[in-house]
């Protein structure tokens, strides 16, 4: 049976809120969580979410056999990146000094928390925990039906800084204005995200819903 | 537009469903967890937390299967606690669908779990409770069993110290205020969010709405935490949020 959503299982678990979600936005799709690579081949669009640490997380990756079909999905078909399905994109990871997938030119890296201020002397603390307005950078059908500055759910410590300008489809004011960060990269069916659209109530649903009527 | 301050409603659990008591006695059922996680998941809540009271073996299964009843409805984060002893315990409540999992008396016993988890989990994923009680002015000692065993480690230290090990957010109770409506403990709250650079939950004590204000601005908290108030429906979700709003707090806007 050839999937519409393969939800990728690299063996790091926890893969239910994505697949709850997405079966909430698309109950007459089919959405399976899978660690074929065979599956994910085939889908019609694909989806890798992440939340652990990244030496972890590519660890499991390059040992589950999935790493050449996630790379392939990734650059054939819609493709949408969760978190470290974001980070892992690019060429490195400052966590755990790792080796991420290089599709794209540039580096994963921590807030500072020695520059966590922001413009009114507060503190801003890391995690980056809860809900914060993302800037839509440019328009995108994942987008659609979504104001821009509309909150998502954030909880991450590190986050990506592409080189290429152009991949840039989202940011977030964090620690402040003066220096937001890359949020949402696109690039031609792939889309990825730093915070967590299954976590984000009613936009991060629309967001899914986008994912799985794009290019449908 | 900066990062919103959270609220975040708590629910008891004892043997997979909300319970309603005062001080752990005279627990009566009161209600679906999904159906009242649904609520205020409707009113706006940024979050919802559960506490399992009982943390007993043998309602265990009982818990995963509601919080995978709850994540399935539910789309906004789920932080789960009580009777997390090892990692594999934190392993089975992400598993079930929890987002965050809150490490109490086992992280004082054993501090390297909290090392353990985060380091397997992502420091995002875990979250250190501490129950605080006020020993003299400007000190607080830590304290488990719901306040009665104490520890013997400073409050402020002991944050610290779990920042240190790994832990993503606290989630602080002054045990001196749990359950007494008179507002959050500020000089403890204030203590422990000035000195870690990780977020800082308030709870204990909400009785008004100006309390999750002052938990906020005072205490400096990142996220308030309220159980009884939204419980007993004194108060919605989105009242706590337009009144913090009022005040000047950044909130996650969810009415129109």
């Amino acid at each position: 049976m050839i999937l519409d959503v393969a939800i990728v299982d690299y063996g790091m678990g926890n893969l239910r809120s994505v697949h709850n979600a997405l079966l909430n936005v698309a109950p007459d799709a089919r959405i399976e969580i899978t660690s074929d690579a065979l599956a994910v081949h085939d889908a019609r669009c694909v989806v890798v979410p992440g939340q652990a640490a990244m030496p972890d997380t590519m660890a499991a990756l390059n040992a589950s056999g999935l790493r050449e079909a996630v790379i392939e999905a990734a650059t054939t078909k819609p493709f949408l990146g969760i978190c470290l399905g974001l980070q892992m994109l690019f060429e490195f990871s400052e966590e755990g000094d790792t080796s991420c997938l290089g599709l794209f030119p540039g580096k994963v890296i921590r807030f500072d928390p020695t520059t966590m201020v922001d413009a009114a002397g507060h503190r801003q603390k890391v995690p980056h925990m809860g809900w914060s307005p993302v800037r839509q950078e440019r328009a995108h059908p994942l987008w659609a039906g979504i104001a821009d500055q509309t909150r998502f759910y954030f909880a991450h410590s590190y986050y990506p800084v592409p080189q290429e300008p152009g991949l840039i489809t989202g940011s977030v004011a964090y620690p402040d204005a003066r220096e937001p960060f890359t949020c949402a990269i696109g690039r031609d069916t792939l889309f990825a995200v730093q915070f967590h659209p299954e976590k984000s109530s009613t936009a991060g649903l629309r967001l899914l819903a986008n994912f799985v009527s794009w290019t449908a | 537009m900066p990062l919103a301050k959270r609220i975040i409603p708590c629910l008891d659990i004892a043997a997979g469903r909300v319970v309603k008591g005062v001080n752990f006695l005279n627990l009566r059922d009161a209600g679906d967890p999904v159906e009242v996680a649904k609520r205020y998941g409707e009113q706006g809540a940024d979050e919802i937390a559960f506490l399992d009271i009982t943390a007993s073996m043998e309602t265990r299964g009982l818990l995963y299967q509601m919080i995978a009843d709850v994540a399935e409805q539910v789309f906004i984060p789920l932080t789960v606690g009580g009777g997390v002893r090892a990692v594999d315990d934190v392993r089975a409540l992400l598993n079930a669908g929890a987002d965050k999992v809150s490490i109490n008396t086992a992280g004082i016993r054993n501090p390297q779990l909290i090392r353990d988890a985060s380091a397997r989990y992502g420091a995002q994923a875990i979250v250190v409770a501490i129950d605080a009680k006020q020993t003299e002015p400007g000190r607080w000692e830590v304290f488990t069993h719901g306040g009665r065993h104490p520890t013997g480690l400073d409050a402020v230290l002991w944050a610290r110290e779990v920042e240190r090990l790994g832990a993503g957010e606290i989630l602080l109770t002054s045990m001196d205020r749990d359950g007494a409506k008179t507002g959050f403990d500020l000089p403890l709250t204030r203590a422990v969010a000035d000195a870690v650079g990780i977020p800082v939950i308030a709870s204990g004590g909400v009785g008004t709405l100006e309390h999750l204000v002052d938990g906020v601005i005072e205490g400096g908290a990142d996220a308030v935490l309220a159980a009884s108030i939204f419980h007993y429906g004194e108060f919605t979700v989105t009242e706590a949020k337009q009144r913090m709003q009022r005040a000047g707090i950044e909130v996650r806007e969810s009415w129109s």
